[in-house]
């Protein structure tokens, strides 16, 4: 048998019982890894339900710096017996099962190509500690305990963490240290050279940080100056307001007052969220919602109000699995055509797609001045992966000379100075964008009635077709305004010279560059990139896929909604588009694309013999 | 389409303690069928704004959708209206008020927006106890899809189609004391002298005031059968009612004295029983409230006036315990905590 043996480059999986408190036992361990200065990607791979079911956990290793799913596993630490023989089963071959060998294991575990470690978890934890709710809790720290050993990962970092951990409660700490030096001492016993896996402290990361885009979001938020959060508790978007909340009570008190700079109020449903969001933006707050993809459906209804009215909002949706109720708990990218064409009705919204911690941050914030600027609903579209994951990610930064841009309102100044008459749908400086007034700005100037339904540039109601039509043909004229404004796409041309190209954008993205490298070091098949950051398209998106004879669209949905949308929205021909769709629920993995594009020119084997033979 | 009236301004016009008349708290011409009991409603809108001497422009109006939700354009132009979407005013004007405390908002809505499609936001926007004056124009029929009953319609009652409502009603009232509203009264359109005084106290009234105003619809709900009908049309004749446009044959006002019961002959002989709250009644006990409502309806009468009353209530903003100053006036300088803390928070997660 080959065992693996690699140093800073492999992934360990965490079989666990939901519940039974072995997040915090991993992410020890992710974050161990972290502070060594190694590129590090965890993902919790977890069922809808508080406690029993079975819970997953990935921790990827790269020296390289590839933060996607990778796809395989080299190392198992399988300590629920619900899906031990699954576990057992998806090792690859050379890897290694850890296991509690309290109880041994049945006689359907006869694989010779793989290394069983057997640790004795519940014998040790019941041996060394009494309390019986400690224990659960302990056992998943002598398995740390034991990886520390087995892939020499530096002992202190772990009890360094552990004190920080507890550093107001060090009573609290003392059985985790003495549960990590179980594990570590029975591992150096009985398990001595058998694991090929190592790390070494590296320094890769420089500044970055470990953070989970959610609180990303919210950080972004509060820095954008929103005051006013509408929302409805939704997995996986929950922990974004939660996170608001708890950066609120740090930076937005009163010091005279105890008063709060901020009115969070949970709503009864997705439909008032947005009413409130709604409500607060007219009215000049800056104001936002988070949710998913279930709530997107709910607020159709008042997306369009917000589109056709010329309402500033901001929506974070945070997708999940769909249709329907679908997996809450597992991700997907598949709300892009039900975002960029919510509601019934000619609708478009502006959409943004970070792909790292820092984007969440980073696009929250410009969602803002992106929806104040151009009076309309702007939806950041993270997902579950990116939401809920802690990710490595550049520091997050502020520019301090940045101010806020509220776009075009007028004050009780500017009204009175200003000549002839206002109308609030007036486009006047044939951008699309007309001005605005917030409620109670002047006595007698600027007052108008918003309205859902046709109305004319004076707000009042019409049914006169050419009235409603010079409206509906503006919001176009602000849609292309719009598209000078959204952030622009990143394109790696690796090649100039090359006929294929790969769009993707949000968490695909990691994955994607991962396994493009890895094409054209294994063929010498350079594909260039596009990931997007923004609909509408600019035109550096068309001239990318005019560019190229054939563009991979990588995205994880089914039906390849982003392909739709190029062709919808960007004319581009869909024979050119070659969609590689992943919708298992997971991450995509950089091993997935690799397949799937090795497959499209397996298919078509013309392609990539004239492209080795005549550039190489 | 809406008209805006001509500028007249008749120069012996009462003036209020700002200097402004009646006619500067007015809106566009109603487009509603003439005689509406929402015209009616509108009126004592602008009579309660004129005579608390509001400044229009501090006041803002939000609705939902159907033939009530479209009175805010007939009452204080000067104000910013805001007409959202069905059975959503209540979400929307909580934001609006989340945004700038010092505002004064009124919700109008209906017996369709309220108790069928906006149920939920209703009850939550009493539940949070929202700085806003909710008047709902009631008259127990879906006017602007040409008369379906709605919730409130009574059992039994039956509009123009002729067929009795064969499900329970809905008492927005009762309900709404029930889910913990602070201030609840029921008003009756064609009773000014009892309605406007009810929607200044509204106005004067920290946390969500609820008025459940019976509204009648003059063109579906106008029969015999029907329990919030005029059939008896009663010629109106108040000549001083210089700022109202719409033609006034059809619409009934009532006069009674305090403390009386009274009876609105319809056109074909029915009657509907109002009854104004005895002097005496406890209106500040939940629990009496709502015996007080039970009591009167198990007599066959509808009880008007203020019902409930909790003056002691907190509002959103004091259960949020959010800052006296509004929201929507805060810049950078509140808000943004800057990058030397954003670099702490960076260091907190290496």
């Amino acid at each position: 048998m080959n065992k693996i043996e690699r140093v800073n480059d492999f992934v360990v999986r965490f079989a666990n019982v939901n519940g039974s408190g072995s997040a915090s036992a991993n992410n020890l361990f992710a974050k161990a890894l972290f502070r060594l200065g190694v590129p590090v990607s965890p993902k919790n791979i977890f069922p809808s339900n508080i406690q029993g079911l079975p819970t997953w956990y990935e921790v990827r290793v790269s020296e390289h710096g590839y933060l996607g799913r990778r796809g395989g596993y080299d190392m198992v630490v399988a300590v629920n017996g619900q899906t031990l023989l699954q576990d057992y089963r998806e090792l690859l071959p050379g890897g290694y099962f850890i296991y509690d060998s309290t109880k041994e294991l049945s006689a359907d575990f006869t694989r010779t190509d793989i290394t069983p470690i057997g640790i004795p978890l519940t014998e040790l934890c019941n041996e060394a500690f009494d309390h019986p709710k400690l224990r659960q809790l302990l056992k998943n720290i002598i398995y740390v305990g034991s990886l520390s050993f087995l892939i020499d990962l530096d002992f202190a970092i772990l009890t360094e963490a552990i004190e920080r951990q507890f550093a107001k409660k060090p009573k609290l700490g003392e059985p985790n240290i003495k549960a990590l030096e179980i594990g570590y001492a029975y591992a150096k016993e009985h398990y001595h050279g058998t694991c090929r896996l190592r790390v070494l402290r590296t320094d890769k990361l420089g500044a970055d940080i470990l953070l989970d885009g959610n609180s990303a979001s919210a950080l972004g938020a509060i820095y954008a100056g929103a005051t006013v959060a509408g929302w409805y508790p939704i997995t996986p978007s929950t922990s974004i307001v939660e996170a608001f909340e708890k950066y609120a009570a740090k930076f937005r008190v009163e010091k005279e007052t105890g008063r709060r700079k901020v009115a969070i109020l949970q709503a009864e449903d997705e439909l008032a969220a947005l009413g409130i969001v709604i409500g607060a933006a007219w009215n000049g707050a800056r104001a936002f919602t988070a949710t998913s993809g279930p709530g997107i459906s709910l607020m159709n209804e008042f997306l369009g109000l917000a589109y056709f009215a010329e309402i500033p909002a901001v929506l974070i949706d945070v997708q999940r699995v769909g249709p329907s109720t679908g997996m809450p708990t597992r991700t997907q990218q598949s709300d892009l055509l039900s975002c960029a064409y919510a509601s019934h009705g000619d609708t478009k919204h502006i959409l943004l797609f970070p792909c790292d911690p820092r984007e969440c941050f980073e696009l929250t914030a410009d969602a803002f001045d992106l929806a104040d600027r151009l009076q309309t609903p702007v939806i950041v579209m993270s997902d579950l992966d990116l939401g809920m994951n802690e990710h490595v990610s550049p520091p997050l930064s502020w520019d301090d000379s940045r101010r806020y841009d509220r776009g075009k309102v007028l004050s009780a100044d500017d009204l009175e100075k200003r000549q002839g008459k206002w109308g609030r749908y007036l486009d006047v400086d044939g951008d699309g964008i007309c001005w605005r007034t917030y409620p109670g700005s002047h006595p007698t100037k600027g007052s108008y009635f918003t309205r859902g339904t046709s109305h004319n540039a004076y707000s009042a109601y019409t049914e006169e077709s050419p009235v409603y039509q010079a409206g509906m043909a503006r919001l176009l004229v602000k849609w292309q305004t719009a598209r000078t404004l959204v952030p622009t796409p990143r394109t790696k041309i690796r090649d100039p010279q090359s006929r294929f190209g790969a769009v993707f954008f949000g968490t695909t993205t990691h994955a994607a560059y991962e396994a493009l490298s890895r094409f054209a070091r294994q063929h010498g098949m350079k594909i260039n990139s596009l990931r997007l950051r923004a609909f509408p398209f600019q035109d550096e998106v068309i001239d990318f896929i005019d560019r190229h004879e054939t563009v991979f669209v990588i995205e994880q949905n089914r039906d390849g909604q982003l392909k739709s949308l190029l062709t919808n929205e960007a004319g581009v021909l869909p024979a050119k588009l070659e969609s590689i769709l992943n919708f298992d629920g997971l991450p995509i993995t950089a091993d997935f694309i690799t397949a799937a594009i090795q497959a499209f020119f397996d298919r078509n084997p013309a392609c990539l013999a004239e492209r080795n033979g005549g550039q190489q | 389409m809406s008209t805006e009236k001509p500028v007249f301004r008749h120069p012996q016009a009462t003036r209020n303690t700002l200097g402004l008349t009646r006619k500067d708290y007015e809106g566009a011409v109603s487009t509603l069928c003439a005689g509406c009991g929402h015209d009616s409603t509108t009126n004592a809108i602008i009579q309660a704004c004129f005579e608390l001497a509001v400044e229009p422009h501090r006041v803002v109006k939000l609705s939902g959708i159907g033939c009530s939700s479209k009175t805010p354009a007939y009452f204080l132009s000067r104000s910013h209206g805001f007409n959202a979407v069905h059975g959503r005013m209540p979400s929307v004007a909580t934001g609006a008020n989340m945004a700038n405390r010092e505002l004064l908002y009124i919700g109008i809505s209906g017996d369709g927006d309220t108790a069928s499609i906006g149920m939920g936001q209703f009850a939550h926007a009493l539940r949070r106890n929202l700085n806003l004056n909710y008047i709902c124009m009631n008259n127990g029929c879906y006017g602007l899809t040409k008369g379906q009953d709605s919730a409130t319609a009574d059992f039994g009652s039956a509009g123009k189609k002729g067929v009795p409502n064969p499900y329970s009603s809905i008492d927005l009232c009762e309900l709404a004391i029930g889910l913990g509203a602070s201030f609840v009264a029921r008003g009756f359109s064609g009773d000014k002298q009892q309605l406007v005084p009810l929607i200044m106290g509204a106005f004067a009234h920290q946390g969500l005031a609820f008025i459940d105003v019976i509204s009648p619809c003059v063109t579906f709900n106008n029969t015999a059968t029907s329990t919030k009908s005029y059939e008896y049309v009663r010629e109106h004749s108040e000549a001083t009612n210089t700022f109202d446009f719409i033609p006034l044959q059809q619409e009934i006002l009532t006069h009674y004295p305090e403390g009386t019961s009274q009876e609105v002959i319809m056109h074909d002989g029915s009657i509907i029983h109002l009854h104004k709250a005895e002097a005496g009644l406890t209106i500040t006990s939940r629990r009496k409230a709502l015996d007080n409502l039970e009591e009167q309806k198990a007599r066959g009468r509808l009880l008007t006036g203020l019902l409930y009353i909790n003056p002691e209530s907190k509002d959103t903003h004091e259960i949020i315990n959010s800052t006296l100053r509004p929201l929507n006036s805060l810049g950078e300088a509140d808000l943004c905590p800057g990058n030397a803390a954003l670099q702490q928070i960076n260091a907190g997660l290496r």
